[in-house]
């Protein structure tokens, strides 16, 4: 590692922290939410609205303190809806709207 | 470039990250450091293309093996193996 350059969060291979923090290995049980945005995902790949680049891109694009904050489906989402809004699928009102129905 | 299995490469002490949105394979802990060529893995169109939309040339992805105290000074005498493409590599 450079220490002039620190590694970007999203960036965890390798990093000290984990040397002193155990990794949570425990096996864990998907949730309704989980399956749903797995389906999401793969019915964009398969719409070839979004690939699976553009979602690592977007997970890694989300700051810092919320990346910590969400789930790892969370993370997937908040990606997706980034660049379904980048991408002009939908507006953000749009969105809003469907989000407070 | 590329590289045959046994040749000794450096990879790029390159920070894309810093210099504004990008997506990269190459995890932090072995840029600017060196390694071996394992294999050729075949080649895949480029990632960090793919993650923007745009088109995407295929890249030559090598296994790259790197001795476990080259990346931590408390390594063991073990080996870490990791996936890079051609364009981070370069030779010694």
């Amino acid at each position: 590692m450079n220490s002039d350059n620190p590694p970007a969060h999203h960036d965890m291979g390798g990093v000290p922290r984990f040397m002193c923090e155990a990794v949570d290995v425990s096996p864990h049980e998907l949730n309704d939410f989980d399956r749903d945005v797995d389906a999401v995902r793969g019915l964009l790949s398969a719409k070839k609205i979004m690939s699976v680049d553009e979602l690592r891109r977007g997970i890694e694009a989300i700051p810092e303190a919320e990346y910590r904050r969400l789930s790892y489906y969370g993370r997937w989402i908040r990606s997706i809806a980034d660049n379904l809004l980048l991408k002009r699928v939908f507006t953000e009102a749009e969105l809003r709207a469907e989000m407070e129905r | 470039m590329s590289f045959r299995a046994g040749e000794e490469v450096v990879v790029k002490n390159d920070w894309p990250e810093t210099r504004g949105p990008a997506h990269i394979r190459t995890p932090h802990y072995v840029r600017g450091r060196r390694g071996r060529v394992v294999r050729r893995l075949g080649a895949f169109p480029n990632p960090e293309d793919l993650a923007f939309a745009r088109p995407a040339a295929p890249r030559d992805l090598y296994h790259v093996s790197f001795a476990m105290r080259e990346l931590w000074p408390e390594g063991g005498g073990d080996e870490v193996v990791v996936e890079l493409y051609e364009h981070w590599l370069e030779r010694p």
